[in-house]
């Protein structure tokens, strides 16, 4: 049983598509996230050396990313941070769950982290009967819909204003308007500042972790981060062991190419550096630091074909950019981690087989690794993924046997072209001056005209083309030309061995429909 | 090259079963530029469709098949950016394993072209301007764009003829095509090539030309909800250039 096989992949992308809020927000935000990064990034004086040295130092970090995490773990130690290591999710939300029951805790604000989402967290959390809220707008809308973000970078981008009133609304218990948006500030910042204050403790990730100095860094926007991590007496920040950053002239690279790929700011409002908890002479701020370090797959990724997509800062630009999930949104992805690098990260961090259509869940364009920061190849991982699921048997007998005869049969060019000679003839009856006519299921969307083979081959046409080259250019196309009757009933002939791979590629139609 | 007026053309399965004039125009295109057009009979598929979808094995099978059948000549010209892109970037790491391979790919990928590249930078071709040229918006397609980094030699070409070329929004977003992808996930397909064509569309353009066979095939589907033609751009410089 696939979690997001190509039936509910295909099921999800249709609600997403059939709905119109969704579509006019997830436009409207790509858009001009796509528009302020290419302003961003033009005020650079040499983006393209930028995102070179960037790379080549993510490349290098990874390579000997078990030093650069020991030094971390000595250097943040060193400042009074506990530094815990968690293999896998149960791990990972066990060691928050006795933070906070060592702490009596409650009550625990959060502020956004895909790694908490990756591990569910918050569900956890609930079941051991501390309470979570988040605090970052967008994560906290996403918490009162029930919903898991859409986006990495922006969780309910999905939603629009309308909607966005009405859960408020819900949630206060009094009519709010879609057009007040500072009322509707107002209200949100009213609810989280008591969550704040009466947390025991604050639960963030980490953008990144200098090795160095042994500190974390959080980029946020609305400096929930900020209170999340100084405000509740205990901070646990989680960190995927990939985010580690060998020296503070590295974060200056990230935080700069991070803010700018993302959002299109210079910086992002709040950026957060944090070594240690709270000194004694410090007037606030929490007593207790706890650092987890967190693998859930990653180090099975290291060494091998995929190492790259490690490079990952997680700033979005490829789902702003990916014609895909423009269409989509994130939660048809099945996983808090969409777009791109969802599709390429997923699979590997949770098995091909629970996320089988995942990779197809591209047109390769490009378009991700052309915006990548890091210039990660998704494209090429993502056709290895692919293969990889061809080699494993993932793709299932059926398909294997419509495109290994149809690879087959285009290595016999006489066959070939009897074949498609004869499928000339057969589609005679099906081909209407809107295209080739098929039954509904075979079509379903009935807005598009299915193309039809042409009356003849190119190759069918070479003589009398080669011909023209002796004598002047011809004005028009020698299509018109009779067809050689012998070779149409040859054809006619052969055309019945065309059936088996006729149903075989309905077999291919049909799967992604089939329940799994 | 040897006898540098001498080039094979590939013409890509496509055209050669569903849009046949495209591989017509491209030949005519390439005698008028002062070449001699060889078409090697044996050909059928890159190979590309295979790579696509994961397999690889066949992939490279048809990959051999047409280094065997393409090796003799001294140029390949293509008249589709995705194949041409398949043969260029991807034959030489298909076909790693296979001894020789990667040698014989390069050499064959040196000298792979795609028709704007050839008809610009090797045949130095510019057509005269036409009058009652139309007025025509350009689809950036992916692989020709991003991995052969080629668009501008299409746009010289079509300016060259006399076409005023009117921008649409996002020129290289993707038409929703993508090979396997239309048949594995068509609903997210269709969405993307509805919004590609409104987008075209909305330029006012009276063709859409593309230098891919495959954009073109896919957003003919949907080219009826508009009044806009959709030519390959061999075909509307053929017509342009008589
Ligand atoms: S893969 Fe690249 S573009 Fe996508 S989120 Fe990660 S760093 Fe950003």
């Amino acid at each position: 049983m696939s979690e997001v096989s190509f039936h509910t992949f295909r099921a999800g992308a249709a609600l997403a598509i059939a709905n119109p809020h969704l579509q006019s927000a997830v436009d409207g935000a790509t858009l001009k996230f796509r528009n302020d990064r290419r302003r961003a990034l033009a005020d650079l004086p040499d983006v393209e050396a930028m995102r070179d040295h960037f790379k080549a130092m993510r490349a290098a970090t990874l390579a000997n990313l078990g030093e650069h995490l020991e030094q971390f773990e000595r250097q943040a130690s060193a400042a009074g941070a506990h530094v815990h290591w968690a293999r896998d999710a149960a791990e990972a939300t066990q060691i928050v769950i006795n933070i906070a029951r060592q702490h009596g805790a409650r009550l625990a604000v959060k502020a956004k982290s895909m790694t908490s989402e990756e591990i569910h967290l918050n569900a956890a959390l609930d079941e051991a009967g501390i309470a979570p809220v988040e605090t970052d707008l967008g994560e906290w809308i996403v918490q009162l819909a029930a919903e898991s973000p859409a986006h990495i970078v922006v969780p309910a981008l999905h939603k629009t204003r309308q909607q966005v009133a009405e859960l408020f609304t819900r949630e206060v218990g009094r009519p709010l308007s879609a057009d007040d948006i500072p009322a509707l500030t107002e209200e949100a910042r009213r609810a989280l500042r008591q969550k704040f204050l009466a947390a025991e403790i604050g639960i963030s990730g980490a953008n990144l972790g200098v090795a160095e100095t042994g500190s974390i860094v959080l980029v946020t926007n609305e400096g929930n981060g900020r209170m999340v991590s100084s405000v509740p007496p205990v901070h646990v920040a989680i960190m995927g062991i990939e985010k580690v950053c060998p020296t503070w002239d590295d974060a200056a690279v990230w935080l700069e190419l991070l803010a700018r790929s993302s959002t299109g700011q210079p910086l992002s409002v709040y950026t957060t550096a944090i070594t240690g908890p709270a000194r004694e002479s410090d007037a606030d701020g929490p007593r207790v630091l706890h650092i987890v370090l967190y693998d859930g797959g990653r180090g099975g990724i290291l060494g091998t074909g995929y190492e790259e997509v490690l490079q990952c800062i997680r700033c979005g630009a490829c789902l702003n950019h990916c014609p895909v999930y423009q269409e989509i949104a994130g939660q048809t992805y099945g996983h808090a981690y969409s777009g791109p690098i969802g599709a390429v990260l997923v699979p590997l961090l949770h098995g091909l087989e629970q996320y089988e259509a995942l990779p197809h869940a591209s047109s390769l364009c490009g378009a991700c690794l052309e915006v990548c920061p890091a210039r990660i190849d998704l494209p090429r991982m993502l056709l290895d993924l692919r293969a990889e699921e061809v080699t494993r048997g993932i793709i299932g007998p059926p398909e294997q046997a419509v495109e290994k005869s149809a690879a087959w049969l285009l290595g016999q060019r006489r066959l070939f072209g009897l074949l498609t000679d004869a499928g000339r003839i057969f589609q005679r009856p099906l081909v209407g001056k809107d295209g080739l006519r098929v039954p509904r299921r075979l079509n379903p969307a009935q807005e598009r005209r299915l193309p039809t083979l042409a009356p003849r081959s190119f190759h069918a046409l070479w003589d009398e083309l080669a011909a023209e080259a002796e004598t002047a250019p011809a004005a028009t196309p020698p299509r018109k030309a009779a067809r050689k009757s012998s070779r149409g009933r040859m054809a006619a002939l052969i055309g019945a061995s065309a059936l088996p791979l006729a149903v075989l590629w309905h077999l291919l139609r049909r799967r992604g429909r089939k329940e799994r | 090259m040897t006898s540098a007026k001498r080039v094979a053309i590939m013409v890509t399965c496509m055209v050669d079963q569903v849009m046949p004039e495209v591989g017509v125009a491209a030949v005519r295109l390439l005698r008028r530029a002062g070449y001699t057009v060889e078409f090697p009979a044996e050909q059928t598929c890159c190979g590309q469709p295979f790579f696509n979808s994961g397999f690889r094995a066949q992939a490279a099978d048809l990959a051999k098949r047409s280094l065997d059948i393409f090796e003799p000549y001294d140029a390949v010209v293509l008249p589709g950016g995705s194949c041409a892109a398949m043969i260029r970037k991807e034959y030489p790491h298909l076909l790693e394993r296979w001894p020789g391979g990667v040698a014989r790919a390069e050499a064959l990928a040196a000298r792979t072209y795609e028709l704007s590249e050839f008809l610009v930078h090797v045949a130095g071709w510019q057509p005269a301007p036409a009058a009652g040229a139309p007025r025509v918006t350009y689809h950036d397609s992916c692989h020709m764009n991003r991995l052969l980094g080629l668009g501008a030699e299409s746009r010289a070409l079509l300016s060259a003829a006399g076409c005023a070329i009117v921008e649409m929004h996002e020129s290289d977003r993707c038409c929703g095509f993508g090979g396997v992808f239309s048949i594995r996930i068509p609903e997210v397909s269709n969405a993307m090539t509805q919004e590609k064509v409104r987008r075209a569309d909305a330029t006012g353009a009276e063709v859409l030309v593309s230098a891919d066979p495959g954009c073109l095939m896919q957003m003919r589907g949907f080219a009826h909800q508009t009044g806009m033609r959709l030519a390959h751009l061999a075909v509307l410089l053929e017509e342009l250039t008589r």
